[in-house]
Protein backbone atom coordinates (compact mmCIF):
# COMPACT_ATOMS: atom_id res chain seq x y z
CA UNK A 1 0.00 0.00 0.00
CA UNK A 2 2.69 2.01 0.91
CA UNK A 3 4.75 1.16 -2.12
CA UNK A 4 1.39 2.32 -4.36
CA UNK A 5 1.21 5.62 -2.94
CA UNK A 6 4.92 6.94 -3.28
CA UNK A 7 4.64 5.50 -7.02
CA UNK A 8 1.48 7.71 -7.74
CA UNK A 9 3.55 10.55 -6.10
CA UNK A 10 6.02 9.62 -8.31
CA UNK A 11 4.27 9.83 -11.21
CA UNK A 12 2.23 13.14 -10.12
CA UNK A 13 5.24 15.14 -9.43
CA UNK A 14 6.93 13.80 -13.03
CA UNK A 15 3.51 14.55 -14.29
CA UNK A 16 4.02 18.53 -12.98
CA UNK A 17 7.62 18.64 -13.93
CA UNK A 18 6.82 17.86 -17.47
CA UNK A 19 4.31 20.63 -17.43
CA UNK A 20 5.42 23.25 -15.26
CA UNK A 21 7.84 24.19 -18.01
CA UNK A 22 4.99 25.32 -20.46
CA UNK A 23 2.82 27.36 -17.89
CA UNK A 24 5.65 30.56 -17.42
CA UNK A 25 6.27 30.65 -21.16
CA UNK A 26 3.31 31.03 -22.23
CA UNK A 27 2.06 33.38 -19.71
CA UNK A 28 5.22 35.67 -20.46
CA UNK A 29 4.65 35.70 -24.25
CA UNK A 30 0.88 36.90 -23.04
CA UNK A 31 1.85 39.49 -20.89
CA UNK A 32 4.93 41.56 -23.86
CA UNK A 33 3.60 42.02 -26.91
CA UNK A 34 5.77 40.52 -29.52
CA UNK A 35 8.37 42.88 -30.78
CA UNK A 36 6.26 43.18 -34.48
CA UNK A 37 3.69 44.68 -32.68
CA UNK A 38 6.25 47.33 -31.02
CA UNK A 39 8.28 47.50 -34.07
CA UNK A 40 4.52 48.91 -35.61
CA UNK A 41 3.49 51.29 -32.77
CA UNK A 42 6.99 52.83 -33.48
CA UNK A 43 6.53 52.86 -37.03
CA UNK A 44 3.38 55.21 -36.71
CA UNK A 45 4.82 57.24 -34.17
CA UNK A 46 7.55 57.94 -36.83
CA UNK A 47 5.49 58.77 -39.16
CA UNK A 48 3.27 60.89 -37.59
CA UNK A 49 6.24 62.98 -36.12
CA UNK A 50 7.38 63.38 -39.68
CA UNK A 51 3.85 64.34 -40.98
CA UNK A 52 3.46 66.96 -38.21
CA UNK A 53 6.63 69.01 -38.64
CA UNK A 54 7.74 70.64 -41.71
CA UNK A 55 11.46 70.31 -40.45
CA UNK A 56 12.63 68.11 -38.59
CA UNK A 57 15.77 66.32 -36.89
CA UNK A 58 16.23 63.54 -35.36
CA UNK A 59 19.74 63.69 -33.81
CA UNK A 60 21.69 62.89 -30.17
CA UNK A 61 20.74 65.41 -27.65
CA UNK A 62 18.60 69.17 -28.35
CA UNK A 63 18.68 72.33 -29.92
CA UNK A 64 19.98 73.53 -26.89
CA UNK A 65 22.68 70.68 -26.13
CA UNK A 66 23.23 68.58 -28.59
CA UNK A 67 25.71 65.44 -27.91
CA UNK A 68 27.61 64.60 -31.07
CA UNK A 69 29.26 66.66 -33.57
CA UNK A 70 27.18 65.87 -36.29
CA UNK A 71 24.43 66.59 -34.61
CA UNK A 72 25.53 70.00 -33.52
CA UNK A 73 26.62 70.59 -37.54
CA UNK A 74 23.09 69.53 -38.57
CA UNK A 75 21.33 72.06 -35.67
CA UNK A 76 23.36 75.27 -36.83
CA UNK A 77 22.54 74.43 -40.58
CA UNK A 78 18.99 73.93 -39.92
CA UNK A 79 18.70 77.42 -37.37
CA UNK A 80 20.41 79.60 -40.29
CA UNK A 81 18.44 78.23 -43.06
CA UNK A 82 15.00 78.08 -41.16
CA UNK A 83 16.10 81.46 -39.58
CA UNK A 84 16.20 83.18 -43.12
CA UNK A 85 13.20 81.54 -44.34
CA UNK A 86 11.40 82.77 -40.96
CA UNK A 87 10.16 79.51 -39.95
CA UNK A 88 11.19 76.92 -37.10
CA UNK A 89 12.31 73.38 -36.79
CA UNK A 90 12.13 70.46 -34.66
CA UNK A 91 13.90 68.16 -33.39
CA UNK A 92 13.69 64.54 -31.40
CA UNK A 93 16.46 63.30 -29.10
CA UNK A 94 16.94 59.26 -30.07
CA UNK A 95 19.03 58.56 -26.85
CA UNK A 96 15.81 59.40 -25.08
CA UNK A 97 14.35 56.40 -27.34
CA UNK A 98 15.85 54.03 -28.10
CA UNK A 99 12.58 52.81 -30.08
CA UNK A 100 12.53 55.50 -32.20
CA UNK A 101 16.71 55.12 -32.82
CA UNK A 102 16.44 51.79 -34.27
CA UNK A 103 13.45 52.80 -35.60
CA UNK A 104 14.17 55.78 -37.73
CA UNK A 105 16.90 53.91 -39.10
CA UNK A 106 14.87 51.07 -40.63
CA UNK A 107 12.40 53.65 -41.39
CA UNK A 108 15.08 55.75 -43.86
CA UNK A 109 17.14 52.62 -44.41
CA UNK A 110 19.69 54.96 -43.23
CA UNK A 111 22.37 53.80 -40.59
CA UNK A 112 23.48 56.88 -38.41
CA UNK A 113 22.21 59.47 -36.95
CA UNK A 114 21.30 62.48 -37.43
CA UNK A 115 18.77 62.76 -39.92
CA UNK A 116 16.82 65.75 -41.27
CA UNK A 117 12.99 65.09 -42.55
CA UNK A 118 12.03 68.33 -44.47
CA UNK A 119 7.89 68.28 -45.96
CA UNK A 120 8.12 64.67 -44.86
CA UNK A 121 10.82 63.46 -46.69
CA UNK A 122 13.89 62.03 -46.49
CA UNK A 123 16.88 64.64 -46.88
CA UNK A 124 19.82 62.67 -45.42
CA UNK A 125 22.29 62.91 -42.43
CA UNK A 126 24.85 65.40 -41.83
CA UNK A 127 26.93 64.92 -45.11
CA UNK A 128 23.91 65.55 -47.12
CA UNK A 129 23.11 68.76 -45.02
CA UNK A 130 26.57 70.05 -45.40
CA UNK A 131 26.57 70.29 -48.80
CA UNK A 132 23.04 70.73 -49.70
CA UNK A 133 23.56 74.28 -47.46
CA UNK A 134 26.57 74.94 -49.42
CA UNK A 135 24.95 74.61 -52.97
CA UNK A 136 21.80 76.20 -51.87
CA UNK A 137 19.54 73.51 -52.16
CA UNK A 138 18.53 73.18 -48.44
CA UNK A 139 17.43 76.94 -48.27
CA UNK A 140 15.46 76.29 -51.31
CA UNK A 141 13.57 73.02 -49.79
CA UNK A 142 13.05 74.87 -46.90
CA UNK A 143 11.36 77.57 -48.33
CA UNK A 144 9.53 76.00 -50.14
CA UNK A 145 8.47 74.20 -47.10
CA UNK A 146 7.51 77.37 -44.99
CA UNK A 147 5.37 78.35 -47.71
CA UNK A 148 3.29 75.39 -48.19
CA UNK B 1 36.66 43.26 -34.42
CA UNK B 2 37.63 46.45 -35.28
CA UNK B 3 36.89 47.96 -38.49
CA UNK B 4 40.40 49.48 -40.43
CA UNK B 5 40.48 52.20 -42.72
CA UNK B 6 42.04 49.85 -45.46
CA UNK B 7 38.90 46.89 -45.22
CA UNK B 8 36.56 49.67 -46.22
CA UNK B 9 38.91 51.23 -49.15
CA UNK B 10 38.94 46.94 -50.11
CA UNK B 11 34.96 46.80 -50.20
CA UNK B 12 34.61 50.08 -51.84
CA UNK B 13 37.47 49.58 -54.51
CA UNK B 14 36.09 45.97 -55.37
CA UNK B 15 32.25 47.11 -55.41
CA UNK B 16 30.25 47.63 -58.20
CA UNK B 17 30.68 51.27 -58.01
CA UNK B 18 33.82 50.72 -59.76
CA UNK B 19 35.12 53.52 -58.23
CA UNK B 20 38.42 55.67 -59.85
CA UNK B 21 39.31 56.50 -56.44
CA UNK B 22 39.08 55.53 -53.00
CA UNK B 23 40.00 57.36 -49.84
CA UNK B 24 39.00 56.60 -46.22
CA UNK B 25 40.77 57.83 -43.24
CA UNK B 26 40.54 56.70 -40.20
CA UNK B 27 39.73 59.58 -38.04
CA UNK B 28 38.93 57.90 -34.88
CA UNK B 29 42.99 57.77 -34.06
CA UNK B 30 42.45 54.21 -34.25
CA UNK B 31 40.03 52.82 -32.34
CA UNK B 32 38.11 51.65 -35.84
CA UNK B 33 34.75 53.62 -35.48
CA UNK B 34 35.20 56.78 -36.85
CA UNK B 35 36.37 57.60 -40.94
CA UNK B 36 36.21 59.60 -43.82
CA UNK B 37 35.63 58.59 -46.91
CA UNK B 38 36.22 60.38 -50.68
CA UNK B 39 34.70 57.71 -53.41
CA UNK B 40 35.14 59.10 -56.96
CA UNK B 41 33.07 57.35 -59.42
CA UNK B 42 31.49 57.18 -62.70
CA UNK B 43 28.54 55.60 -61.20
CA UNK B 44 27.37 58.95 -59.52
CA UNK B 45 27.16 60.74 -62.80
CA UNK B 46 23.51 61.53 -63.18
CA UNK B 47 22.62 60.30 -59.50
CA UNK B 48 21.53 63.52 -56.76
CA UNK B 49 23.56 63.33 -53.43
CA UNK B 50 21.18 61.26 -51.70
CA UNK B 51 21.10 58.61 -53.75
CA UNK B 52 25.31 58.16 -54.25
CA UNK B 53 25.24 58.04 -50.15
CA UNK B 54 22.86 55.48 -50.54
CA UNK B 55 24.84 53.16 -52.61
CA UNK B 56 27.80 53.75 -50.77
CA UNK B 57 26.12 52.88 -47.43
CA UNK B 58 24.84 49.69 -48.89
CA UNK B 59 28.72 48.57 -50.02
CA UNK B 60 30.06 48.73 -46.44
CA UNK B 61 26.51 47.95 -45.00
CA UNK B 62 27.94 45.18 -42.53
CA UNK B 63 30.78 46.91 -40.71
CA UNK B 64 28.66 49.93 -40.72
CA UNK B 65 27.27 48.16 -38.30
CA UNK B 66 30.29 48.27 -35.68
CA UNK B 67 31.19 52.07 -37.38
CA UNK B 68 29.54 55.05 -35.24
CA UNK B 69 30.38 57.55 -37.70
CA UNK B 70 31.43 57.59 -41.61
CA UNK B 71 31.16 60.60 -42.95
CA UNK B 72 32.11 61.19 -47.09
CA UNK B 73 32.40 62.69 -50.44
CA UNK B 74 30.60 61.04 -53.49
CA UNK B 75 31.91 62.91 -56.65
CA UNK B 76 32.06 61.88 -60.07
CA UNK B 77 35.70 62.26 -62.21
CA UNK B 78 34.20 65.38 -63.76
CA UNK B 79 33.90 67.24 -59.97
CA UNK B 80 36.09 69.96 -60.05
CA UNK B 81 36.92 70.08 -63.70
CA UNK B 82 34.70 73.13 -65.04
Amino acid sequence: MKAVASMLVLALSSAAALQLPQTPASSVRRRSPPPSLNEAMTKDRIEKMIADNKVLLFMKGDKIQPQCGFSNTAVMILKAVTESAGCDFQTFNVLADNDVREGIKKHSNWPTIPQCYIDGEFVGGCDLLIEMYQNGELAEMVEKAAAS
Amino acid sequence: MPVTAAELTELLTGSSLVPEHVEVVDTSDGCGSKFEAIVVSAAFDGMGLLDRQRAVNDVIAEPMKAIHAFSMKTWTPKHGID
